[in-house]
């Protein structure tokens, strides 16, 4: 979180409240705002051309225009309480220009008429000019044809901004009060919602008008045993989804009934917060972990997190190439070994694909923030790494013609860069259910749920937890475990993979503030996998006495 | 209008926009600010801009329900469509049954985050700041990607309480990886300054060089238990999570209170009072200290004071949310704009020197909690990793996973040095033994 954006948001009557920072330049306003229309398509197409014409008239060789309007909902509460109701809209244009070969950006608020726009484009032009002077080699754009006007909605069956405020406050209120019905001492319980209103131009000729919709609900529930002065958690086992409130709507047909119960396109959460009282209750009396090497399963609400940190990240080209090497690092995934064609970056069982396209996910999206129609491509085939992500002023360098449409902007106010796709694992081809996965594990954990996670800045020594924890023994399991984490190399990893569920156990989950550059711009993005099973995987025992 | 208002300007505006005001309570807050950035990456330019940004919120309660609105035009009109606004969210919010009425009008401390040289800093100034530390590395023949970020900013509060609070500040970060050819090497360095011209861009730049080709072919040690000289860096980071920054806000009295904090009391309440941590750890905030001034409030319109969190090794005070503070009949202490560990008089060289075995470590990495019960982190060593004996460095090592607890860190304490600027902060390197590395990493 932005330190100032919240101390700022503090300051404006939501004090002593552990509250998101509004995003950056945006304005508060009432729900009824969120659904007024924003510009219609015929003005924005109008104010982006004035843009592109005045940044191609100073020598401009290529531009583009993002007409943006972003709007946020939170809703938060904890036990019976409201704690706040955040609406916020935030609107403007970034003009991205290409002169003397260097890029130079611009951006302006409430920009509403064509010479506002001009003059934004007129300063992107300018610090072109001055960066150029800096230049070491000219940016090599890959060709884009122009797609002429088009547009993408996502596949919403209801608007979560069109759903009565009281009606989330009570579906979040009655979830608390279950909770603490059933064992919790205290709970915090979010929701957050998103609408990307976007629209492109470039001097490629797409005009693309796209409405991107975002939802995450997710709760924290705390047990307290004051008697040891002993406290302990579980955390929703939902993901953010790229739907609309639809993703609230209880279906059967989306649970994975077992130890625990675990949701796809339709979240449960009265369901699951009801368990996560009993759990974190039960696990202030689990056994505590014996280190050593485990077989894991791991549940997609698990292992989504895993692949965004050692799939995901390693095979950003940017990253490989060393422009983060300031910041979130490099990678080991380097060019001579995806050269090499034989690099094993995980077993025969390991497909990992990326994919801007996959419905319902984060980053499903029609064009992406370069006018670059969006794909599905694979990264790692059987085993082998194939591929990276690159945008256009990359992509040469991996020989391909064009862009792979992985080029985000978090902001109307932040310059689009390469940013993770959608990266999954894909199921596995021959029928496995968990049940059958569990019956061949000898001395396993089964993980379900997403925890602490961090790993190094070239992506090969990780260490992970999760919310609840599972004794293997013999093909049974035994009962619940606490103070787990794993550690590993990202290669051994995934050459450890033995065996991928089907796709009837196949579910997405994702990360709604995925960190990257500087400044810092966040995206949201979806991983998808079934349960997936790995062998001898190093557990550490993370109790302490202090 | 001007971005960075004076106290007189924005009082007025404030003043204007109260007169408008038909509810219970109403608070204005106005801020603004411009801020520079320029970034590189392989050894030229990648990224810079610049962006300001001028508005006004305004937050209007009715009994214990509030709504905010914000705006960022200036005519009579709009402010007062954006107060009548704030009143039509307000009456259709729900109650917060933790709503605390406004304060009236407080007393607050002179201090000065604010440094003229900063606020002119412009393209050129960034561009050539930007070259002194590119040119030194592209001469060695190694590869630099750094940082620079500027920030002018004020802010000012007022409420129909009579509260007013006026702040203004500047502030620059700069940080600097400079990798070796090869990919085996990698240094870095990081200073974060309310004055630019206490800034040198050269000299961090030099700093990191030095790590970098220093760092290269690095050697594995097992992991293990070591004793480690943590420089201020990796105490403190000005991009991530840290151990010194997680213990700090890690001290709301609330969560103690509820049971689910570190510093929560087997049996119940609060462990304010013990002695948790060596006896030579003192840290407390201080607004006015001149090598990390910051502002005089907090956010809520609460003054900032000097005041000591842990004294000796004891837990002296904890921050309170005023809700919490009249619920428990204390008082209602704010976190702090900053932070000051005392320290030693030795320098990083003394504190090598006097060392028989140990690791030195520039910087940690990725920094994420492990279990808030005892505040137990996990993250990696970073840029630069050296092995000490007999009072000198040996060689480079291959970094290191740790996991570890800033409490049983601070418990384990060895030696401190001189303190320094960091995020805003004052952090002295420290010398610690037991130190816990789990596993190896092959990262550079």
């Amino acid at each position: 979180m932005n330190r100032r954006d919240f101390n700022q948001l503090l300051s404006m009557g939501a004090a002593g409240i552990m509250i998101p920072s509004l995003p950056a330049f945006s304005r508060s306003v009432s729900p009824e705002a969120l659904l007024e229309p924003g510009l219609d398509v015929a003005v924005k197409k109008r104010l982006a051309d004035a843009a592109l014409n005045a940044a191609k008239s100073m020598g401009a060789t290529y531009a583009d225009v993002r007409i943006g309007r972003y709007l946020n909902q939170f809703v938060l509460t904890r036990e019976n309480k409201v704690q706040g109701i955040i609406n916020s809209e935030s609107f403007g244009v970034g003009i991205r220009v290409i002169v003397n070969g260097c890029w130079g950006f611009a951006s302006v608020g409430d920009a509403r008429n064509e010479s506002v726009v001009a003059q934004a484009a007129k300063t992107a032009v300018s610090i072109a000019k001055a960066n150029a002077r800096l230049l070491t080699e000219p940016v090599q754009l890959a060709p884009q044809k122009g797609y002429g006007e088009v547009s993408w909605k996502a596949p919403i069956k209801r608007n979560a901004f069109e759903v009565p405020v009281k009606e989330k406050v009570d579906l979040l209120l009655s979830c608390n009060a279950a909770a603490m019905q059933n064992g919790a001492n205290f709970v915090n319980n979010v929701l957050f919602q998103v609408n990307e209103q976007k629209y492109f131009a470039s001097t490629d000729g797409t005009y693309a008008d796209q409405d991107i919709h975002r939802i995450g609900p997710s709760f924290t529930v705390t047990a307290v045993d004051p008697q040891n002065g002993k406290f302990s958690t579980r955390n929703s086992l939902s993901s953010p989804m790229g739907m609309g409130y639809d993703y609230l709507q209880v279906n059967p047909s989306d649970k994975q009934t077992g130890v625990t119960t675990r949701y796809n396109k339709g979240y449960d959460m009265l369901e699951d917060i009801t368990l996560a009282a009993k759990q974190a209750k039960e696990k202030l009396s689990a056994k505590s972990v014996e280190a050593g090497k485990y077989d894991l399963v791991l549940d997609p609400s698990h292992l989504w997190l895993t692949i965004h940190e050692s799939v995901g990240h390693p095979l950003e080209l940017d990253r490989v190439l060393g422009y983060e090497a300031n910041y979130a690092g490099t990678s080991f995934a380097t060019l001579d070994k995806w050269e090499s064609k034989n690099f094993n970056y995980g077993s025969k069982e390991v497909n990992l694909v990326a994919d801007k396209t996959q419905q319902y996910s984060l980053g499903a999206v029609g064009w992406d923030d370069e006018g670059v129609k969006t794909k599905k491509w694979d990264l790692v085939k059987d085993g082998i790494l194939v591929n990276y992500q690159a945008i256009r002023d990359q992509v040469h360098i991996i020989g391909e013609k064009e862009s792979q449409g992985c080029c985000y902007a978090d902001n109307w106010s932040s310059v689009q860069f390469q940013r993770m796709a959608n990266v999954s694992l894909e199921a596995g081809k021959t029928p496995l259910s968990v049940e059958n996965m569990i019956k061949d594990v000898k001395k396993g954990i089964y993980i379900i749920g997403d925890g602490s996670f961090s790993i190094d800045q070239q992506r090969y020594n990780f260490q992970f937890g999760g919310q609840l924890f599972y004794e293997i023994k013999d093909g049974q399991i035994v009962g619940m475990l606490k103070d787990v984490a794993y550690q590993a190399n990202t290669r051994e990893f995934w050459n450890s993979c033995v065996a991928v569920c089907d796709q009837s156990d196949y579910r997405l989950g994702g990360a709604f503030n995925d960190g990257k550059g500087q400044p810092s711009q966040s995206s949201a993005v979806s991983h998808g996998s079934a349960t997936a099973r790995f062998n001898g995987v190093n557990v550490i025992n993370t109790a302490r006495k202090i | 209008m001007a971005i960075i208002l004076t106290k007189e300007e924005a009082k007025k505006i404030i003043d204007k926009v109260l007169s408008y005001s038909k509810s219970d309570e109403m608070s204005v807050n106005l801020s603004g600010g411009r801020t520079g950035n320029i970034r590189y990456a392989r050894n030229a330019v990648s990224t810079s801009g610049e962006s300001t940004n001028l508005s006004l919120g305004v937050t209007s309660v009715y009994g214990k329900r509030s709504g905010t609105a914000t705006i960022n035009e200036f005519d009579d009109a709009s402010l007062e469509k954006t107060v009548r606004r704030a009143e039509e969210i307000a009456k259709l919010a729900p109650e917060n049954p933790e709503y605390m009425p406004m304060l009236g009008p407080q007393t607050y401390l002179n201090t000065d985050p604010y440094s003229e040289n900063t606020a002119k800093m412009n393209p050129d100034y960034r561009a050539q700041a930007t070259f002194e530390s590119l040119d030194p590395c592209r001469k060695k023949n190694l590869t630099a990607a750094g940082y620079m970020e500027d920030s002018t900013r004020f802010n000012a509060i007022g409420n129909t309480k009579g509260l007013f609070a006026y702040n203004r500040e500047t502030s620059v970060e700069f940080s600097i990886t400079v990798r070796t050819a090869d990919g085996l090497g990698s240094g870095y360095a990081t200073q974060d300054v309310t004055d630019v011209s206490k800034l040198s861009t050269k000299n961090m730049t030099e700093i990191a060089m030095q790590k970098a080709m220093a760092s290269s072919s690095a050697r594995a040690l097992e992991p293990g238990k070591y004793t480690v000289i943590l420089e201020p860096a990796a105490l403190v980071s000005n991009v991530d999570a840290s151990l010194m920054v997680a213990l700090v806000r890690s001290m709301d009295a609330r969560n103690a209170d509820e049971g689910r904090s570190f510093l929560s009391k087997k049996g119940g309440g609060t462990r304010l009072g013990e002695k948790l941590f060596d006896e030579r750890v003192t840290i407390y905030s201080d607004p006015t200290n001149m090598e990390v001034p910051s502002g005089a409030f907090s956010g809520d319109g609460r003054p900032q004071e000097k005041i000591t969190w842990i004294e000796k090794g004891v837990v002296k005070n904890m921050p309170y949310s005023r809700y919490w503070a009249e619920k428990k009949g204390v008082k209602a202490i704010p976190p702090g704009g900053n932070f000051i560990m005392e320290g030693g008089t030795q320098s990083l060289a003394d504190m090598i020197k006097s060392t028989e075995k140990g690791i030195l470590v520039t910087r940690l990495w990725y920094i994420r909690p492990v279990d808030p019960q005892t505040l137990l982190y996990t993250g990696l060593t970073r840029d630069g990793t050296f092995y000490i004996e007999n009072g000198q460095i040996k060689f480079p090592v291959k970094n290191f996973r740790f996991n570890e607890s800033p409490v049983i860190m601070l418990n384990n304490l060895e030696a401190m040095g001189k303190p320094v600027r960091i995020g805003g902060n004052l952090v002295p390197p420290l010398k610690i033994r037991d130190f816990t590395f789990t596993s190896l990493s092959d990262a550079v």
